[in-house]
């Protein structure tokens, strides 16, 4: 069921303010850490097993321990705000509700990499969760827990929120490290990476809103508290954001492990009109699609996810039910990500596009038989080619949706025009 | 393959329209002259300043015009080759005047699921205009957009820097009625 760690303070009134996160004893978490060596507090993370929250599942200590501690260069934390897989939006109320907390998480995170400053990335379309953390940082600032000599311990961390200006790619870590750079967000090779050569050729730590998040609570209470949570691979608990056709849609933080019908059927209370779940996209809509049976079978962890052929994610979760039509929604998906893509690689600028168009004329009823096996053969093609996994994200789901919903497909073909929703659709249409 | 071709779109799918004169030029107010010296101060470098400072020149003259790209060009000392590259790389940098309410809906899976497509059709009868208009009066503007991250609240919109939703054939009628109340 639900397990309240990152979520406590949601229910304060005004739990946003500094007066309210103070009384419900936030700020003191930070103290206990300057009291720590930084490499201790890098260690209670690595033990921890806390991995990251914004959709890879990296291990968030060891990606901290690659950070150079002999350098002359200052170093960079850049909080990932940029919320922008479909499907996701438990940063917008982490944001929101307790900016304080992320705020804390960033000393802490600070003190231990040695980060002189935080840049919170944070996507150009949010108007409250935006004015809540520059106000939060503002506080914290004249309160003292930001700027110089905090806490009287020598140790001086700025932490400055930046706009994003609406680009999808800019959430991927070196897209966002170029557009804080001030150019367009297009992504870089890997290696070197950026816990080397980072935003500003420094090491730069890259970590979601919901990671350093987690990191007073682990601080506070232990790895092994932490640990008693979700599964000894997927330990702690993950924020699911549900959308789609269940009955109570929102923001959900449980157990990692959590089977993913108590998480559908349960917390958010079935599907709407008691209707059959058709399919379920659970990490954000660049994961493989699950039809409703898998998605009942699997259970919400790292692991668990790669077993049943997808991904944890963001932990986006989209759920379907049996009136959805599987060509229609997959050519919805495929609109975002060709127009998504930054153009730098000839399969992605290309790939997204082509295959969004196939799919658009399969949706229309003027696709051929063919078209199926086309697709599948320029998705493979799209795969591992790229700068960044923005081209395997348009691929993965593609490929998938074909393999487990090919009758539907083959059924539009057949009928030349969208067998289920009876006309084909005019939306799509008009965006051609 | 020669299907489904936007003229105003580029390869990608990117309003590729070209960016125009204002017919004048423009200069931060005294207010703003100070937010840009203090942003200075929060990066190593001028250029990462570009952002900030597109967003604060959009909010003072209305949207990013040649004469904007060139003035923001000027204080950052780059090219405005490069602005110009920054502006029409972000799709929240408009490149054309704007209505006072700029209605943005999504249109990306979960408000689709949701009945967002229904919702665009009564937006788009209801204002007289399509995807990319402004009303003759100025008022309302409406575009589609990806995922906004407000998935519980589908099918929902942005309206300038709020949140609406989520939306019946009804209540987003009624939500014109407001914004056209509300007025200039
Ligand atoms: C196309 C693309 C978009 C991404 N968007 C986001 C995003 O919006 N937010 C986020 O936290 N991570 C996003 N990521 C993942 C980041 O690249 C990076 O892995 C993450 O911010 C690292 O933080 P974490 O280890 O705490 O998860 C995206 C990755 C890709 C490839
Ligand atoms: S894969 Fe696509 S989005 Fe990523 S760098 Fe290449 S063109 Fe850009």
């Amino acid at each position: 069921m639900e397990v309240k760690l990152l979520t406590q303070r949601y229910d304060n009134p005004e739990s946003w303010t500094l007066a309210a996160y103070e009384k419900a004893g936030g700020y003191q978490v930070f103290k206990k850490a300057f009291a720590m060596d930084p490499e201790q507090i890098i260690n209670v993370v690595k033990e921890s097993g806390l991995r990251g929250r914004g959709g890879a599942g990296f291990p968030t200590g060891m990606k901290w321990g690659f950070v150079p501690k002999e350098t002359d260069k200052p170093k960079y934390l850049c909080v990932n705000a940029d919320e922008s897989e479909p499907g996701t939006f438990k940063d917008r109320d982490l944001l929101t509700k307790d900016p304080h907390a992320l705020i804390e998480g960033i000393i802490i995170t600070g003190w231990a990499v040695g980060i002189s400053h935080a840049y919170i990335y944070i996507r150009g379309e949010f108007g409250v969760p935006y004015y809540r953390i520059r106000d939060a940082v503002k506080e914290a600032y004249e309160k003292g827990y930001l700027g110089r000599d905090i806490n009287g311990k020598g140790y001086s961390l700025d932490v400055t929120v930046h706009r994003g200006a609406g680009a999808y790619i800019c959430g991927e870590e070196t897209g966002l490290i170029e557009s804080l750079e001030g150019k367009k967000g297009q992504p870089r090779l890997k290696p070197p990476f950026p816990a080397v050569v980072g935003v500003f050729g420094c090491p730069t730590v890259v970590n979601n809103v919901e990671t350093i998040q987690a990191v007073p609570w682990i601080l506070e209470h232990g790895a092994e508290a932490y640990r008693k949570y979700g599964t000894e691979k997927s330990p702690g608990t993950k924020l699911f954001s549900v959308s789609g056709h269940v009955n109570r849609p929102g923001n959900y933080e449980i157990e990692l492990g959590l089977p993913c019908k108590t998480l559908v059927h349960d917390l958010c209370g079935g599907i709407r009109d008691g209707k059959r779940q058709k399919a379920n996209i659970v990490g954000g809509s660049s994961v493989p699609v699950l039809t409703g049976e898998e998605a009942d079978a699997v259970h919400l962890d790292y692991e668990s996810c790669v077993e049943a052929g997808t991904m944890l994610g963001s932990g986006g979760m989209i759920v379907m039910d049996e009136d959805t039509c599987m060509v229609w929604a997959l050519a919805v998906i495929l609109k975002f990500y060709a127009h998504e893509s930054c153009g730098q690689c000839s399969p992605c600028r290309e790939g997204t596009a082509w295959i969004r168009n196939l799919v658009f004329r399969l949706e229309s009823g003027h696709g051929t038989s063919a078209d199926l096996d086309k697709l599948l053969s320029i998705c493979d093609n799209m795969m591992g080619t790229t700068i960044c996994v923005l081209s395997d994200a348009a691929a993965m789901p593609t490929e998938s949706f074909i393999r487990k919903f090919r009758t539907e497909f083959e059924a539009h073909v057949g009928a030349g025009r969208c067998p289920i929703r009876g006309k084909s659709s005019h939306f799509l249409e008009s965006v051609h | 393959m020669q299907p489904y071709q936007n003229p105003n779109l580029d390869i990608a799918g990117r309003d590729a329209c070209p960016v125009e004169s204002m017919g004048h030029a423009v200069r931060f107010s005294d207010e703003n002259q100070k937010r840009f010296a203090e942003l200075l101060t929060r990066y190593p470098t001028k250029q990462a300043a570009v952002l900030p400072t597109l967003w604060m020149a959009q909010e003072e003259f209305g949207w990013c015009s040649t004469e904007v790209i060139e003035y923001v060009a000027e204080l950052l000392d780059l090219p405005p080759s490069h602005v110009y590259g920054v502006v029409s790389f972000y799709t929240m940098y408009y490149r054309r005047p704007m209505g006072k309410y700029h209605i943005q809906l999504c249109t990306n899976i979960s408000c689709m699921l949701m009945g967002g497509e229904t919702i665009l059709e009564c937006l788009r009868e209801k204002l007289g205009i399509g995807l990319g208009e402004t009303t003759p009066d100025g008022l309302i503007s409406l575009d589609e957009v990806e995922c906004l991250a407000a998935c519980d609240i589908a099918p929902m919109c942005q309206m300038n820097d709020e949140y609406h939703g989520p939306f019946t054939p009804e209540s987003v009628g009624q939500f014109v009625d407001q914004l056209r109340a509300r007025g200039k």
